[in-house]
């Protein structure tokens, strides 16, 4: 019992927090890539942070309820249809068995989040179910793959979770149209770029290359960077912006490798990561600079309001789905 | 000279030496396990490379500062013990069957014949340096300076599972299908990556790693699977 997938869209993804404890043997984190978006979306039906929720990249998906729950999307706008009405953004609401609910196409910003009440259940891999395509990690069949038609997510039914619709305050959603200003801390091999580069770094206007994807958004500008030169591959995490020799750099994302050998300018914000995934292919982005205390201030505000949030108000997952 | 530095919010990059050292691995490998316990639950990954180790860490347990500060005085002690303290080193023969795509490129590139090239290749002891790229990928060094080459001008669009390869003055074996930029020079049937098993990858950072040259029929006696035109 569960969500029934009459269409999974284009690409679908069962996605948690991440994969975390075995990058030392090369396996990425994976994980929602606007992590800002997946949190509230779990957070609108007091669900555990971890709560397994699905990612949906430019839409599509059309699913039909076999139990009677509660859902909540977050995240890009895809007109979304309950049965023929209208589902209001960044919200939760009900939905009975038999319904139907159908996502049209992303009408700003790429990705959706769809959360169920207690969270979609799935067999964790290294402690995670989060999809990882190349990797062959995670998801319902536990080998990587995305979401397709036929599928089943399993969920509890929760009828009476809640007894009114609630969305998150305007003030917490994103206008995806905007060109985004990403704050970024410079760092790795920044000094060594110096401040000539730096300088053009946060000038240029950038455009999100179509190549990107889950594991680096690539960026192109009209003046190129010029990188320093770095020898030895280490370890990197989404957010890492590096700078391969051509000068056009990549911002590592989700899905990103665990070493890398390019020369890195800095980090961008974890919290404006989420922001960078909204943008479609040749959409601008600036970058601003950052301070590392402000970020990890920030971080914790974030982190605390959304991991210590869950009240329990939906049945827990465990036990009652024997 | 040793580097402490943040790199990004959530992580500190230690920098342990300029360049490789033959027992740096084993080293690495050493202070990994010593701050894993001095760092208990606030520890969420440990990645070594070469000269280089990344702390993932829980801001929410520790600053920046705070950070620092618990893993200051592990790095001092680390770096007062003497070279010979590694973590146990364990040594893996691994069979290869030496019949590579690029074996007679590399020989010709090097100016070798082709049992020199698997002679010279198979002869030294490797030590794992970093596992990475992908689940399981092992970075091995130093290879010969008599194989060094560059990285396939264009990389492959498909490395066989198992193929065993050189790049500079490194040398792997890529534990899934997938594309590659590496002069391949055999095949292994060595299971790299498996997240069924405990643990999920046989080698670790530190590691020694020999190559046993074996023939087609070895190879595929221990289900080897590799095919190419």
């Amino acid at each position: 019992m569960g969500l029934k997938i009459i269409k999974p869209g284009p690409l679908s993804l069962l996605q948690d927090p991440g994969r975390f404890g075995w990058r030392h043997l090369g396996v990425s984190v994976s994980g929602p890539i606007d992590l800002q978006a997946a949190a509230w979306a779990n957070h609108l039906l007091d669900n555990r942070w971890e709560a397994p929720l699905l990612e949906i990249a430019l839409g599509g998906v059309e699913l039909e309820a076999e139990v009677d729950t509660w859902l909540a999307l977050t995240g890009a706008p895809m007109g979304a249809l309950l049965d023929g009405r209208p589902v209001p953004a960044w919200s939760r609401f009900s939905i009975k068995a038999g319904q139907t609910l159908k996502l049209g196409f992303a009408q700003s910003g790429q990705r959706a989040y769809l959360a169920v009440c207690g969270g979609i259940t799935a067999t964790p891999i290294l402690g995670s179910v989060a999809t990882h395509r190349r990797d062959g990690l995670g998801g319902l069949q536990h080998n990587g793959q995305p979401l397709k038609a036929g599928d089943h997510l399993p969920c509890i039914a929760a009828p009476d979770a809640f007894d009114q619709t609630r969305g998150a305050a305007g003030r917490f959603i994103p206008d995806y149209r905007e060109a985004p200003r990403v704050r970024l801390i410079i760092g790795g091999d920044g000094e060594r770029f110096g401040p000539e580069q730096q300088a053009r770094f946060f000038e240029n206007t950038w455009h999100v290359q179509p190549q990107s994807d889950r594991m680096g958004i690539r960026l192109s500008g009209k003046v190129p960077l010029v990188p320093p030169t770095r020898q030895w591959s280490l370890g990197v995490l989404a957010g890492t912006v590096q700078v391969p020799p051509q000068g056009q750099p990549i911002v590592l994302m989700a899905d990103c490798q665990t070493m890398g050998g390019y020369p890195v300018l800095g980090f961008v914000h974890p919290l404006d990561l989420g922001r960078l995934a909204q943008c479609p292919a040749h959409h601008a982005v600036h970058f601003i600079p950052a301070e590392l205390g402000t970020v990890q201030a920030e971080l914790r505000q974030f982190y605390s309001f959304f991991k210590n949030h869950a009240l329990g108000l939906c049945p827990s997952q465990e036990g009652s789905l024997v | 000279m040793i580097r402490i530095e943040p790199f990004g919010a959530e992580a500190l990059m230690l920098t342990l030496a300029d360049t490789p050292k033959e027992r740096l691995p084993g080293r690495i490998a050493q202070l990994a396990d010593n701050l894993s316990q001095a760092l208990g639950d606030a520890l969420i990954d440990l990645v070594p490379g070469w000269t280089t180790l990344l702390i993932h860490y829980d801001v929410m347990q520790y600053s920046l500062s705070e950070i620092q500060a618990r893993v200051m005085p592990v790095i001092e002690d680390w770096h007062q013990e003497s070279d010979d303290l590694e973590r146990v080193a364990r040594l893996h023969e691994i069979p290869v069957w030496y019949a590579g795509p690029d074996l007679e490129s590399v020989a010709k590139a090097c100016s070798l014949a082709v049992e020199q090239v698997i002679d010279l290749h198979s002869r030294r002891e490797y030590r794992v340096g970093a596992i990475g790229f992908a689940p399981g990928f092992p970075y091995l060094g130093e290879l010969d300076e008599r194989l060094v080459l560059p990285r396939l001008a264009s990389p492959r669009v498909r490395v066989e599972a198992g193929s065993v390869a050189i790049a500079e003055r490194q040398t792997a074996i890529y534990p899934q299908a997938s594309p590659g930029g590496w002069h391949v020079l055999g095949f292994s049937a060595w299971r790299l990556f498996d997240p069924q098993a405990e643990p999920p990858c046989p080698l670790a950072a530190g590691d020694r790693v020999r190559f046993i040259a074996v023939d087609e029929a070895t190879y595929r006696a221990e289900g080897g699977q590799a095919a190419w035109d």
